[in-house]
């Protein structure tokens, strides 16, 4: 079964979420019999490109630039991609783009949709993938009732492979128009080196028990040692002490980091829910009957704002070596 | 007379008078239930539920309600549509207790997302809603789906990840939210809206005045059409359970790092 790939790049270059995407199809492939193509829209140099191969892309198709995300016509480019190399499965990531647009490959192409997936297929004939649902609670075993299959992974489930190998780069033009967009930009506003919290291996967390928005420089200084992103519990976004785009939690941000350390956060489920598929979880509360030790790994019972000072020295200590 | 009428429809195009809003809504569990399974991990065991609207789409309805309640804006009617069984109904009179003008239930068991986004487009071709909302997601089945499917079958532009929407001389602006940073984007009506936190700032509660109201408000039950669904879910499981927590004390930062060093390999 031929596999495609829809791959993201920033300015240029491609993260760690694409060569996930990529090793995750290559599996499949190996498990059905085909190969990876991986599909790139806007400018890249064909280094980069080629680069994919590393992941297990025997070709890189690339399509030149389409603008800012418009859904039906990056839908059109996938779907054309998916006509050329005969695609029985394509994988997204089950990010922002991803979920804008596997649900619309999902109609056009009558395929299927399992997203959120977290492992490769049990079977492929039936097509049978695990996904996430109730929000990391539980998993369901979803079986694809149509001949193609479209899959979006969810972020840091599955492991980069390397394979040492090379993509060959072909230019692919799909025959559609950039400027027919329905969705006009009128601006832009970027962060740039911010590490982004969807990304980020290590993520810093702050709760109520940090007492005031005033208390966050030793978690910023602490992020900034550990080369991590910063997140915050609801209540903390609610009341203003940071933006809503660091919530964490079931209806603000979900995330899976490598290391979730948690500052003065009893864990709250909805709290968890965006939480639970870290790799290692580290709670640092008063009280010691917090949920949150349930879900971590590694706990002090303790006042957070105490702790943290010791905690940057012994993290730039370990940083030092 | 008829070129009165011409230059009267000829206003409306310019300024889209009278936006209809529709908000899709999906009945779930409260966020706290504990999750369980019956009938050999099949089924979601749905006994001792609370039932609320999923968390997004409450959001979702409470901007509607917003940009109705601003004389600025040419939003003159909110509906709410689920398609659900009869235990569905008391989540609909909420968004109705909330501000919501009607509500439509489309009357099946929600078999798969495909299943549920074709049924609500079935509908929709049938009527003039000019901006179609849905939540990111749903809290229990997490699929993210419903929005991008339907607005496939209707053919119609979508934004996904919105977490502002307003109208601005009868153009709908949107935030987006994008990798590190934001978007404002504009987009042709009829349109379908996929949005987050940050849409409205809270869920709007209903009042009493509101729930007396709910119970005179129409809400309809329109009878399901066949589709095949696209997947099907076969069964159901629940995480290995954690090993416990490793305690250190306050003093001994220097025991826990060591642990995320050489035992978790994390830092």
């Amino acid at each position: 079964m031929s596999v495609l790939v829809y791959t993201e790049n920033w300015d240029g270059r491609f993260k760690k979420l694409s060569h996930e995407l990529i090793s995750y199809a290559s599996k499949i492939a190996e498990m059905t019999g085909g190969s990876v193509t991986a599909l790139s829209i806007g400018k890249v140099s064909d280094g980069e490109l080629s680069k994919l191969g590393n992941f297990g892309a025997s070709t890189v198709l690339s399509a030149g630039d389409a603008g800012v995300l418009d859904n039906q016509l990056y839908t059109g480019i996938i779907a054309a991609a998916a006509e050329k190399v005969h695609a029985k499965v394509i994988v997204l990531a089950n990010n922002n783009s991803g979920k804008a647009l596997a649900p619309r490959m999902s109609v056009r192409l009558k395929a299927g949709l399992a997203s959120g997936v977290t492992a490769v297929p049990e079977s492929v004939n039936p097509f049978v993938v695990r996904r996430k649902v109730f929000s990391g609670k539980a998993f369901a075993k979803v079986k694809i009732l149509s001949g193609t299959v479209i899959l979006s992974l969810a972020q840091n489930s599955f492991e980069v492979h390397e394979t040492g190998g090379s993509a060959k780069v072909e230019a692919f033009n799909p025959g559609i128009d950039p400027s027919a967009a329905k969705t006009k930009v009128r601006d832009v506003q970027k962060q740039a080196g911010k590490i982004l919290l969807t990304d980020a291996e290590i993520v810093v967390s702050g709760g109520r028990g940090m007492k005031s928005g005033n208390n966050w420089k030793p978690l910023e200084e602490l992020a900034e040692v550990l080369g991590a992103a910063l997140a915050c519990s609801r209540p903390v976004s609610d009341e203003g002490w940071r933006s809503h785009d660091e919530h964490t939690g079931q209806t603000g941000k979900i995330i899976a980091p490598n290391l979730y350390l948690a500052f003065g956060i009893s864990g709250a489920i909805q709290h968890l829910a965006g939480v639970s598929s870290s790799k290692c979880i580290v709670a640092v509360n008063t009280d010691k009957d917090a949920p949150i030790f349930e879900a971590a790994d590694y706990g002090i019972v303790g006042d957070a704002l105490k702790v943290l000072p010791e905690f940057i020295k012994e993290a730039r200590a370990v940083k030092a070596q | 007379m008829a070129c009165y009428q011409i230059s009267f429809i000829f206003v409306r195009l310019l300024t889209n008078i009278d936006m209809n809003v529709l908000v899709c809504i999906s009945n779930v569990p409260d966020t706290t239930t504990k999750v369980r399974f019956v009938n050999d991990n099949t089924e979601f065991d749905t006994s001792g539920v609370q039932w609320i609207i999923n968390p997004w789409d409450e959001l979702a309805l409470t901007r509607a309600m917003e940009l109705k309640e601003d004389a600025s804006n040419p939003v003159a009617r909110v509906t709410v549509l689920t398609v659900g069984q009869a235990a569905a109904e008391p989540t609909l009179r909420k968004a109705l207790a909330i501000g919501a003008d009607d509500a439509i239930r489309i009357d099946a068991r929600p078999v798969d997302a495909f299943f549920v986004a074709s049924q609500i487009a079935t509908v929709l071709r049938e009527s003039d809603y000019s901006i179609i909302i849905n939540g990111i997601e749903s809290s229990d089945y997490n699929g993210s789906a419903v929005g991008g499917m339907l607005s496939e079958l209707l053919g119609l532009p979508s934004v996904s990840a919105i977490s502002s929407l307003r109208v601005e001389n009868g153009e709908v602006v949107i935030i987006r939210e994008i990798d590190g940073g934001k978007e404002e984007l504009t987009v042709p009506t009829p349109f379908i809206g996929v949005v987050q936190k940050g849409i409205a700032k809270e869920p709007r509660i209903a009042a009493m005045r509101g729930i007396m109201m709910a119970r005179q408000k129409p809400l309809k039950v329109v009878p399901a059409v066949e589709v095949a669904p696209l997947t099907e879910t076969v069964e159901f499981s629940l995480p290995t359970p954690k090993a416990p927590c490793k305690m250190f004390v306050p003093d001994d930062v220097k025991g826990l790092l060591n642990a995320l060093v050489n035992e978790a390999r994390v830092i």
